[in-house]
């Protein structure tokens, strides 16, 4: 049984202007140990689809419909009593800005032990040396001087030391990355990409690393999730994204990334600007930016489609090839 | 052969450039933040001059003083051969040089707009002899980096970050600039529409022959756009070379770390790639180590680098760097 079984998730934004459909039929699973990947841009709807699992969403937001299941227990709907077990315990998720996720007023050793006592049986002296392990663990110099510091003492890596310290200080299950690295400078960001990677082999937790950079994910998943105006386009190991991508968007989103081969030649950018979620067209989300739009792409969204077995992608070009190539036969339409 | 003459020669040539900040420590006593020390080099006509380095290393104030920004503490900027010193140097030096800057949400005035904020430049220099006149300009911009017409009218807010990008671009081309310092023009911009933005900036520099200083922390973007690159840290500039120089062989330890740092979007690469994983965090510039700035993380470190900073040499043509021991470890 997999660990997380998120099934046609639907989460929405209920604002004055309308609903904003965020997330819109969201299906994946996730295995103990592997670490997934989900990349899309801003407004793509991929930490919304963390804040649903996590169940952690602005007071406008709503989960519509869909199913998700931790280690076979069903979670919407299940209760706030249910997820405060869930939430730190089974699940941690550390936030993008180190800066903002700390509170400046206590110490980092009052914080790293409140999320200790509150979730585990420990008392007030277990859990001081379980934070202080926690820091070592994490290649915190000095961690007892450390627990008396407060943040504005802390550098952005250290900070995020500490977040990852912390989300990781009751074992969970799964750790949710929201753009874990995106406000530190390179050193720094490979720095704590190494270290989660090898606290990920250490403790065998799965990862949701959730990203825009697509370098991250090349260095850090076994699978990924590429997601457009709160759908899946593609998902698949990350060999088949990279080197094998199926979907229109993902084709683009990698041309559009400047390497050593595109040195003084032209980028291939995606045309166009990213779709207004209030407006959402009928078809595919991303036909209207798209170079290889056909009609029905207009009209109709694409189903997944199996590419292979460690592979799925929703485009119509999937389809428009395997009729050419004859692996998909249309059936004859049936005459009365 | 003259045409090459006149691309070598420098359009903009910097002299060992410092900007120190005040500090206030309190009790009347104060201590200078070294955010620019000693910095030289120079940018030939419509060449692209790449400046990486970590937050805080001092590159957002090297594009800020070069425009005089900030009045330099030391140092000289020559714009085409000529010292910028007076006030009407300066003056005259803005209708040839001109910044993009790094948010397109902050540095657009919410109250005017887009015709408005594209003519502010035309407005201070007094650019136009007629309502008409200023009006085409504007057009005509906003024609140029991809703006629709339509749009004049129309506030900042109501336009998305590549749109509002492409604002600042216009505004920043509206004096007829042969030099632009691009601080951070993509890095708030999402991966596709980044790639459309970079691209106008190519298209821009062979239409208009534009000099760019472009100052990035993105080491892919910079690359895919300067001819020449330079590395900076706490407010030095350690290696300086041509783009593949730096990328393909990077003399200074720090550039090499840099460099094997950036996650490449390639996973078997990823996998193969030893990186050199930096140990600690930048020093704050208010408490700079002695001699060579990177001597604490540098795993090169030897007596002579806490003693004395590194001359800034060219170890072979077109390639300097500021290290003692580079014979030893390349």
């Amino acid at each position: 049984m997999a660990l997380l079984e998120v099934k046609d998730l639907h989460t929405s934004f209920f604002t004055d202007a309308g609903e904003v459909r965020a997330v819109n039929g969201v299906s994946f699973t996730l295995d103990r140990g592997r670490v997934l990947g989900i990349v899309g841009e801003s407004g793509s709807g991929k930490s919304v689809t963390a804040y649903s699992i996590m169940q952690i969403l602005a007071s406008t937001g709503k989960i519509v419909s869909g199913s998700v299941k931790f280690d076979g227990e069903e979670l919407v709907g299940a209760g706030e009593k249910v997820m405060k077990n869930i939430r730190g315990n089974k699940i941690s998720i550390i936030f993008q800005d180190p800066m903002t996720s700390l509170n400046p007023t206590y110490t980092i050793g009052k914080q790293l032990m409140e999320a200790i006592l509150l979730h585990t049986d420990r008392n007030k002296k277990e859990a001081y040396d379980r934070a202080v392990d926690m820091l070592r663990l994490v290649n915190v110099n000095e961690p007892e001087k450390r627990m008396k510091q407060y943040p504005f003492e802390f550098s952005g890596g250290m900070r995020q030391r500490v977040m990852i310290a912390m989300a990781l200080a009751c074992e969970p299950d799964i750790l949710i990355a929201d753009e874990p690295s995106t406000a530190l400078d390179v050193t720094i960001q490979a720095q704590i990409l190494d270290l989660m990677r090898d606290l990920q082999k250490e403790l065998g937790m799965a990862i949701i690393m959730i990203t825009h950079d697509l370098g991250v994910v090349a260095q850090m998943c076994d699978e990924v999730i590429v997601m457009y105006a709160g759908s899946i386009c593609e998902q698949g190991t990350a060999d088949e994204i990279f080197y094998n991508p199926r979907h229109e968007y993902t084709k683009g989103l990698l041309n559009s990334i400047p390497t050593a081969d595109t040195a003084g030649k032209k980028l291939q950018p995606i045309t166009g600007t990213p779709i207004d979620l209030l407006n959402m067209p009928a078809g595919c989300p991303f036909a209207p930016r798209c170079g290889a739009a056909m009609k029905i792409c207009l009209e109709q969204r694409a189903e997944r489609m199996q590419i292979n077995d460690d592979h799925m992608a929703g485009c119509w070009m999937n389809v428009k090839r395997g009729i050419e190539d004859g692996s998909i036969v249309l059936s004859e339409p049936e005459n009365e | 052969m003259s045409e090459a003459n006149i691309n070598d020669r420098p359009l903009i040539e910097i002299k060992n450039l410092k900007q120190y900040f005040n500090i206030n420590m309190g009790m009347f006593r104060s201590k200078p933040l070294k955010a620019v020390d000693d910095v030289s080099f120079t940018i030939n006509k419509k060449e692209t001059l790449g400046l990486v380095g970590e937050s805080g290393c001092g590159k957002t104030t090297v594009g800020r003083t070069i425009l005089h920004l900030y009045k330099p503490t030391a140092g000289e900027v020559f714009y085409d051969g000529r010292l910028i010193k007076t006030k009407a140097d300066i003056k005259e030096f803005r209708k040839k040089a001109t910044m993009v800057f790094q948010d397109p949400y902050s540095s657009l005035n919410p109250r005017m707009t887009v015709s408005d904020i594209i003519g502010e430049p035309l407005d201070i220099h007094r650019m136009y002899s007629g309502k008409k006149e200023r009006e085409e300009k504007i057009l005509e911009l906003m024609g140029r980096v991809g703006l629709n017409s339509e749009h004049a009218s129309r506030y900042a807010h109501e336009f998305s970050g590549g749109q509002r990008q492409r604002i600042g671009i216009a505004r920043a081309l509206a004096v007829n600039p042969d030099f632009i310092v691009c601080d951070e023009p993509v890095s708030a911009l999402d991966v596709s529409i980044q790639a459309q933005v970079i691209n106008m900036f190519d298209e821009l520099q062979e239409m208009l022959g534009l000099t760019y200083l472009f100052i990035a922390h993105d080491l892919l973007v910079v690359r895919h756009i300067s001819d020449r690159i330079a590395v900076m840290y706490l407010g030095k500039i350690v290696e300086l070379a041509s783009a593949d120089e730096v990328y393909g062989r990077p003399l200074h330890p720090y550039s090499k770390s840099l460099i094997s740092a950036v996650p490449v979007p390639d996973p078997k690469k990823a996998r193969a790639n030893e990186r050199i994983i930096l140990k600690g965090d930048i020093p704050s510039p208010l408490n700079a180590p002695s001699g060579c700035p990177f001597r604490t993380r540098c795993q090169y470190a030897a007596e002579q680098c806490a003693q004395s900073m590194p001359d800034f040499k060219e170890i072979e043509k077109g390639h300097f760097v500021a290290c003692h021991r580079v014979e030893q470890i390349n």
